[in-house]
């Protein structure tokens, strides 16, 4: 397949790249798997790449940026990625299990198959008010956090700790979509597209003040990509944050557990919320907070962003969430806390199969929070 | 004539024309400029128009204006013809002004009375079609001259110079530059922010490219500093206020009292002038090295096996290389920290790091010779003299570089791991190690806002102080009698430092030896029957050389502080501020005969 390679090297600057190997020296797969974006620029500048359809390791980008954060010349490396991704996309070379959550994305507004009729089902006996009724706040779940029977007691306990501190708040139910954080990141710019004319207009005409997502993958893409106009985006750890220093969410109770807290990437290192979380999970009473080596703008992804979710990857040996449950573990933590879906997900599934189960639990910080209420 | 139109008109405006002349008696000069212009404009042609132009008594074409001939030409035409006006068209008047004013002027026609027709960079250079070129040059020309009709004879003045420099920052670069102006035989105040002369360097152990021991230059040179009978050594003083102009200035310095002198420090001079008078001043603030904590990847402040070069160099002169009680045996060095970094607002390289980790690398390799030396590199730019060789005997030393630019840094056990791609190999390694130093790059100090704002000194993008010119102005600043010494510039190493600082000294010994400044008339002058005192034009200027006069209500401009630049005469509301050589009538005539 041909690669419009001087598109690509305008479009994102190429030109600026040096050739240090900054990039490819933080990728967190780049020890494991093929993937060298460093190189991929080299080849790309040369016109010398070659067929994108027989690199399967461009689908273990996990999109973490870390690439992007560290880069001295603010060349965008994994922009190359997303760029050559598109490329196949559009040339229908994507893996099945990728086609598959877009199409699910496309038809009924979530990649994981379920029916749309089914979106609001986690809020049952809730009585979440709609938004399209108007309101100041809007609660915005994650496609994981509604439908991921792991993930749904996280949300519920956000709504929980938002009325006990008497928030006021509506959501979209069963209209909500798709945020299309990772839509755009395999490269499905036409859906991401679709997804953010269809959604803009949406969010908006509720009239709310301010979007609190679930996840930072939403947090990422309506704060960034989505242009809404005066709405302010956060990301629910940065609200928890606020209220719990407007002195509106008192604790009642006491969680007597060492914590630790793995920084998701899209909302670290991507939007700089490094201390909102920690500061949430250190006001809550008895838990003793501890740290792992690797955190804030060296915090080690989980490896499922980017279209992971939805992708095995070509690396199935050393896992990124593996070896995170071992940092974790390490510091004598007993709950590693996380504030994304993706992540609660991946090293869930890390602590089960690196049998730490018994010394370790993984934990959304809304479900810390609520024990302590 | 329009003239005696406008003397009637205005009195105050024309009076000093209708006074002194008759009737303007121009001589055109158009210059070839080998090829230059002649290829593209039809010089004779322009020659043929310019005879035309009222008041043009003679004009004529030659292949170079500037050479000796063509000055003669001037020169005789205008003392033959009687001329008491000349038009050079020619190139840019910043090329050749001051060369045919010069030429005017031996011939007897006031300086002032030359204007140039820029018909080669404005003309000749950027268009091709040679009638149009040609008719372009004719209204350049016919512009010159309606102007040159209109000009007035102006008097350059001469002030009177203070001798004596004030030199701001007592490092390497200010003790230079101070020493060489007390060589000269004038006073040399050096104004030091901190307790001790010496500056970086004072830190260094050892120096590059032959890793000799700085202090066997450096004290000597602190203690002829401090001998010198023409110094005055200001420690622990800050700049406070800065006034006057080239030859000279009032600075204001204040001293604390130095009550907490540490053992081996030297002890300021006792004499504490509170304003210092004096004909010029150096800037030599130099530099901060970079703080690491800005990139935080590489784990500064967080891992004891991090260290930067700064602090290498303390304890390779203390010979306290251990980690955590132990030596280390693996050492590796992470160049490029907060240099050649957009992210950072740093593009620029600082020009010293890559020599400065060959030194400390060799000595580490002389140190522990059992230990691993690494060098991660995305380039190694080892240049100047001895630089390359400096280099090649760290190779030979066994210090192994690696080509990577270090990601991460992060704990394994007791020791750190970098995270890097081997760009030549195309790996990515995790490089353990027990020591790694980051070599940081140069940044400017946080006070160069406070001094650029005291001095009226602009600063380049990048933060460092900005020179008049790239090329021909290195030391000199925007503002006259101010000059640039070492890394307050840009980062430069030390044989530059000297060398800059060796040229800011002569260049301000320049107004100090001749004993006199200049001062251009072409300068804003005010008419106080018109001034209604109201202070806008002292806001308006940007080198504050208008001010009330408290007494008259009248506002005056400083003629050596005014440069010219006109935006106080088309502030002022009663139109009281002229500025000489632009004023309004020959500014006037100039566009209405470029439009005829």
């Amino acid at each position: 397949m041909q690669v419009d390679v001087q598109q690509l090297m305008e479009k994102l600057d190429l030109f600026g790249c040096i050739q240090c190997g900054k990039c490819t020296g933080g990728c967190p797969l780049s020890l494991t798997t093929a993937l060298n974006v460093r190189y991929l620029i080299y080849e790309t500048l040369l016109d010398v790449l070659p067929d994108p359809g027989k690199m399967e390791e461009l689908w273990d980008c996990t999109c973490c940026f870390t690439c992007v954060q560290r880069c001295p010349k603010d060349v965008k490396p994994a922009e190359l990625i997303i760029g050559l991704r598109s490329q196949l996309v559009e040339s229908g070379k994507i893996p099945g299990t990728v086609g598959d959550a877009l199409m699910s994305i496309f038809r009924q507004g979530n990649p994981l198959g379920f029916a749309r009729e089914d979106r609001a089902a986690w809020a049952e006996g809730l009585n979440i008010r709609p938004a399209q009724e108007g309101c100041e706040t809007l609660l915005f779940t994650c496609c994981s956090s509604a439908y991921d029977v792991r993930s749904q007691p996280a949300t519920r306990a956000l709504v929980q700790a938002l009325r006990a501190a008497g928030v006021e708040f509506g959501s979209l139910g069963t209209e909500e979509s798709c945020c299309g954080n990772e839509v755009r990141r395999v490269g499905e710019a036409g859906l991401f597209e679709m997804l953010t004319e269809e959604g803009k207009p949406l969010l908006e005409s509720t009239g709310a003040r301010r979007i609190v997502t679930t996840s930072p993958h939403c947090f990422n893409t309506l704060k960034n990509e989505y242009n809404l106009s005066g709405i302010e985006v956060l990301h629910y750890t940065q609200l928890i944050a606020r209220l719990l220093e407007e002195g509106r969410l008192p604790f009642s109770g006491r969680l007597e557990k060492t914590v630790t807290y793995h920084d998701p990437c899209f909302l670290g290192k991507q939007n700089h919320v490094f201390d909102e979380p920690r500061a949430v999970l250190q006001a809550i009473p008895g838990v003793r907070f501890v740290e792992m080596d690797r955190i804030r703008e060296r915090s080690l992804c989980c490896e499922g962003g980017g279209g992971r979710m939805w992708f095995e990857g070509t690396n199935t040996e050393q896992r990124l969430a593996f070896q995170r449950v071992h940092e974790a573990a390490e510091t004598g933590a007993e709950v590693l806390a996380v504030a994304c879906p993706f992540c609660l997900a991946m090293l869930d599934d890390a602590v089960k199969v690196q049998g730490l189960s018994e010394r370790l639990k993984v934990m959304d910080i809304m479900e810390l929070v609520v024990q302590a209420l | 004539m329009r003239i005696t139109e406008h003397a009637t008109r205005n009195t105050y405006h024309t009076m000093e024309y209708v006074t002194m002349e008759s009737k303007p008696r121009i001589g055109v000069y158009i210059c070839h400029c080998g090829t230059n212009i002649a290829a593209t404009v039809d010089v004779a042609a322009v020659v043929e128009f310019a005879k035309t132009l009222p008041g043009v008594v003679v004009a004529r074409h030659y292949t170079y204006m500037c050479s000796e001939p063509g000055q003669a030409l001037i020169k005789e035409d205008s003392k033959a013809l009687g001329l008491n006006r000349v038009v050079v068209a020619s190139c840019s008047p910043r090329m050749h002004e001051p060369t045919f004013r010069g030429a005017a002027e031996r011939g007897g026609v006031n300086r002032y009375r030359l204007e140039m027709a820029n018909i080669r960079e404005q003309c000749s250079w950027v268009h091709r079609d040679r009638a149009s070129a040609t008719l372009k040059a004719k209204a350049l020309v016919a512009s010159a001259v309606a102007k040159a009709a209109r000009l007035e004879p102006l008097e350059e003045r001469q002030v009177g110079v203070t001798p004596g420099v004030v030199v701001i920052g007592g490092g390497i670069a200010g003790m230079i530059a101070a020493l060489d102006v007390a060589d000269a035989g004038f006073p040399a105040y050096l104004v030091e922010k901190s307790d001790r002369l010496g500056g970086r360097v004072a830190d260094l152990y050892r120096t590059f490219p032959d890793l000799e021991p700085a202090g066997e230059w450096l004290e000597p040179l602190i203690e002829r500093v401090q001998s010198h009978p023409n110094v005055t050594v200001l420690l622990n003083s800050l700049v406070t206020e800065v006034s006057g102009y080239v030859g000279n200035f009032e600075v204001k310095v204040s001293s604390s009292p130095n009550d907490h002198l540490e053992p081996g420090t030297l002890k300021p001079e006792t004499r504490n002038p509170e304003t210092i008078q004096a004909g010029a001043i150096i800037i030599a603030t130099g530099y901060n090295p970079f703080d690491p904590h800005g990139k935080p990847e590489f784990g500064y402040g967080r891992y004891p096996q991090v260290v930067t070069t700064v602090e290498m160099e303390r304890r390779l002169a203390a010979g306290d290389l251990a980690v955590e009680g132990k030596a280390p045996r693996d050492i590796a060095f992470i160049k490029c920290v907060g240099s050649r970094d957009v992210q950072l607002g740093h593009p620029y390289c600082s020009r010293v790091c890559c020599q400065v980790c060959a030194k400390q690398a060799q000595l580490l390799r002389k140190a522990l010779p059992d230990a691993r030396v690494t060098v991660f590199y995305m380039d190694v730019r080892t240049f100047g003299k001895r630089g390359e060789e400096s280099f090649d005997e760290a190779r030979r030393a066994g210090v192994r570089y690696q080509r990577g630019n270090v990601s991460e840094v992060y704990r394994r056990g007791e020791r750190v791991v970098l995270r890097v791609e081997d760009t030549l190999l195309g790996r990515t390694l995790e490089h353990e190690a027990d020591l790694v130093v980051l070599a940081v790059g140069m940044e400017p100090r946080e006070d160069t806002g406070d001094i650029a704002a005291l001095l009226k000194v602009p600063r380049s993008a990048d933060g460092f102080f900005l020179e008049a010119h790239p090329k021909l102005g290195p030391v000199d600043t925007a503002m006259d009698g101010v000059f640039l010494a070492g890394c307050c510039q840009g980062p430069k190493d030390i044989p530059d430092t000297v060398a800059q600082a060796k040229a800011a000294a002569s260049s301000a010994l320049i107004p100090l030896i001749r004993g006199t400044v200049p001062v251009g008339s072409e300068t804003a002058i005010v008419d106080p029957e018109l001034c209604a005192g109201c202070g806008m034009c002292v806001q308006v200027c940007p080198f504050g050389a208008p001010s009330l006069d408290l007494l008259w209500g009248v506002s005056r401009v400083n003629a050596v502080l005014c440069k010219g630049c006109g935006a106080c005469a088309v502030t002022c509301p009663s139109k009281a501020i002229r500025l000489q050589h632009f004023t309004p009538d020959q500014v006037l005539a100039q566009v209405e005969a470029l439009v005829e």
